[in-house]
């Protein structure tokens, strides 16, 4: 078991021709996920690495029955492309383009939701299930296949945490990188339900990173809802006090969205606090042991 | 990306919303030009830097004269304010904002931004103007109404009554002000601001609506539909090096410490600085290298480093994913012939073909690169060469 994707998920790409599109399709294509075709406007009808290309999503979901689309479209035309597959009908966009306007995203996404779309990203890694079904940007060897659920805003801080936990003889379940955009699709409050309900996963790793409120929100869901071990690390630690204009954002979160804030509120709520970000991969080890 | 009172004011006019008149200067001289065209007999000099807390730091000050607009200026040009937002360093005011001095009844704050968690801009606003906002969402939360607005429905006028009956507006203040909202609502959207933030808003004697004070920032993934808006950038605001490394796709932030750190990722970098701190050292920087660590990039970030005499040590902590190891570990090879690098240099890299990296660093047995094997062994052995005890 796994959480969202597994091997039997099939998937296209919108973006599939272009040069991202092309290396990471292939790269995930290797590491086992079923890709089944690629949108890209004015080029239905050509092959692309061996699978067919469709003028539209909706073209693509009648001939393939895919239900996830991996998104590497411009930043430019990112929120169409989302609205788009959203309109299609399609389960799970996993965006993986960088440097979307918020606005634009703020629209894609509420009418994703409207549409009954999950959606993962903006600006990150995607989505692994370890052994399986690679969505996205990262180094598919690094994710081997064991009980441990990761969450992550950061990309690289998720190879590092999967790194540790593979080092401690462990592995993983399936790997969300959510990005840390604004506006983000399926983030800590989502998946952490959905972490307790698979029966493969024991313990939780979950990334966060200072700004916002996400980490505080995953918090009280955690002291309410989650039994498995969460094991969470806080980026932003040392992050200098910003230089800043206004105070508009700080009033909104009600916080000032500080590293410590959100370290003491899921100390609280029962989580495995890690300060070093050398310690995650024993503490997962240590929190499994403790509980059984 | 943020703008300086004067041009967010210059925005505010070209959508309606009331400010008072006004024009920026850079000699006093000029600022004396400013003030007799807009005549009168009450003005007030505004030193433009991007930051707020000017008025308590004196960088907000009436004049009475035109002699007097003018002394005031000279002083403020060329000074350095540092307020509650600057940081302890400051910031030398390099230009003055002259303005027509309002007649201030009442003062409110108003403000939009958005909510991460609501996923909507948000408009807010509180009787207790021109004080620190932050204090009063802290102490009196009761005095602030928030009003989230449904981008798909757009503000509509019972947004603007909620605000106008929190702030006790009577009804014929109420028509003013709805308008006032309704221009800022469509600031903010039609030019995808990150922030506007209005403290204060006055009621004139009159009962008339003006914005005395005026910050903004912008989407930077937006910038590109808004060359007006993105040739407002004041790279006097920015720090030089900051400019430099961003021009190679690397995000460096200058800090205090004497560990320098080299990173790719910006949560990773984060958690570099975490480490080093946690094993007893400072970082001296900020840097994300991103995805591309080439051996130009690389050499770029070593050069950025060390331009900071306080660096003693540096951590390449690099995740090799995609970017396989041992190709980084060639470019960090080649970076060191085209930079000298006369601190030690910790890098540790991991991820896929990590081994091999490891042995080219090895055999090239250059004296001043020290592999690590892991985190914190990377950051042990930097924090310890800072200290001069490796
Ligand atoms: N045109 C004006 N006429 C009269 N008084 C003014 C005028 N502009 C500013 N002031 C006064 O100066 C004070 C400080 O100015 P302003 O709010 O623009 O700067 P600030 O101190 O940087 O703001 P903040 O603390 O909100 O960041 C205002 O609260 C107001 O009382
Ligand atoms: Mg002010």
């Amino acid at each position: 078991m796994s959480i969202l994707v597994n091997k039997d998920t099939k998937v296209i790409v919108q973006g599939f021709t272009g040069k991202e599109g092309t290396f990471h399709s292939e790269q995930c294509m290797a590491y086992g996920t079923q890709i089944v075709g690629g949108v890209t406007p004015n080029k239905g009808g050509m092959t692309h690495l061996g699978k067919p290309v469709f003028n539209t999503v909706e073209d693509a979901l009648k001939a393939t029955g895919a239900t996830v689309s991996m998104i590497f479209v411009p930043p430019a035309f990112v929120a169409d492309a989302v609205m788009e597959a959203a309109d299609a009908g399609i389960e799970l966009a996993v965006i993986i383009t960088e440097g979307a306007p918020v606005r634009d995203m703020m629209y894609a996404k509420h009418y994703a939701t409207k549409k009954g779309m999950k959606t993962i990203g903006p600006n990150c890694p995607g989505i692994i299930t370890a052994e399986e079904c690679k969505i996205g940007i990262m180094p598919g060897h690094i994710f081997k296949k064991g009980n441990v659920g990761l969450i992550s805003k950061s990309g690289t801080l998720t190879y590092e945490a999967s790194n540790q936990v593979v080092k401690e003889g462990l592995g993983i379940t399936t790997a969300v990188g959510i990005g840390g955009d604004p506006i983000i699709g399926l983030s800590y409050k989502e998946l952490l339900p959905m972490f307790e309900a698979d029966p493969e996963t024991e313990a939780i790793v979950m990334i966060g990173e200072i700004g916002g409120d996400l980490e505080i929100q995953a918090a009280k869901l955690i002291k309410e809802k989650i039994t498995k071990p969460v094991i969470a690390f806080i980026a932003g630690q040392t992050a200098p006090k910003g230089k800043r204009m206004g105070h508009a954002g700080a009033i909104i979160s009600g916080s000032k969205g500080t590293a410590a804030e959100k370290m003491a509120a899921l100390k609280e709520a029962g989580a495995y606090v890690v300060e070093s970000p050398a310690d995650i991969g024993a503490t997962v080890a240590k929190a499994l042991k403790e509980r059984k | 990306m943020n703008i300086h009172e004067y041009q967010a004011k210059e925005i505010f006019r070209k959508y309606g919303v009331p400010t008072p008149r006004g024009g920026v200067a850079f000699s006093g001289p000029e600022a004396r030009r400013v003030a007799e065209e807009l005549g009168g007999n009450l003005w007030v000099v505004k030193a433009q830097i991007h930051a707020g807390g000017r008025g308590k730091a004196g960088g907000v000050k009436l004049a009475k004269t035109l002699d007097e607009v003018e002394k005031i200026a000279e002083e403020m040009l060329g000074m350095t304010l540092v307020t509650h937002q600057t940081g302890p360093e400051g910031k030398v005011v390099k230009k003055v904002y002259i303005e027509e001095g309002a007649d201030i009844k009442e003062e409110y704050y108003l403000g939009m931004v958005l909510d991460r968690a609501l996923e909507m801009p948000v408009m807010m606003a509180s009787t207790e103007g021109g004080m620190e906002i932050e204090e009063v969402a802290a102490k009196t939360p009761e005095k602030i109404v928030k009003v989230a607005i449904d981008p798909t429905i757009g503000f509509q006028p019972f947004h603007a009554r909620k605000l106008a009956f929190g702030l006790g507006l009577g009804k014929d203040e109420q028509k003013e002000f709805i308008k006032f909202a309704n221009a800022l609502y469509k600031v903010y959207m039609d030019n995808d601001a990150e922030m506007i933030e209005i403290n204060p808003l006055i009621k004139t004697g009159e009962g008339k609506f003006l914005a005395l004070d005026a910050k903004m920032g912008f989407d930077d993934n937006a910038l590109y539909r808004h060359p007006d808006i993105a040739d407002m950038r004041d790279l006097d605001e920015e720090e030089p090096t900051e400019i430099e490394a961003k021009k190679y796709g690397l995000s460096y932030i200058k800090l205090d410490g004497n560990v320098g750190c080299m990173v790719n990722g910006a949560g990773l970098a984060m958690a570099t600085m975490d480490i080093i701190k946690h094993e007893g050292g400072e970082p001296a920087n900020f840097l994300d290298v991103g995805g591309g660590a080439n051996p130009d990039t690389v050499a770029k970030g070593f050069e950025i480093i060390l331009s900071d005499p306080n660096v003693k040590s540096i951590f390449v902590n690099i995740f090799g994913g995609i970017v396989r190891c041992d190709r980084i570990a060639n470019g960090i090879l080649q970076a060191t012939e085209k930079v000298e690098v006369n601190v030690p240099v910790i890098v540790r890299l991991d991820g896929t073909n990590a081994e091999e990296a490891a042995e080219i660093l090895r055999n090239a047995n250059i004296k001043n690169i020290i592999p690590a094997t892991d985190l914190k062994d990377g950051a042990q052995k930097a924090v310890k060469a800072a200290k001069g005890e490796l």
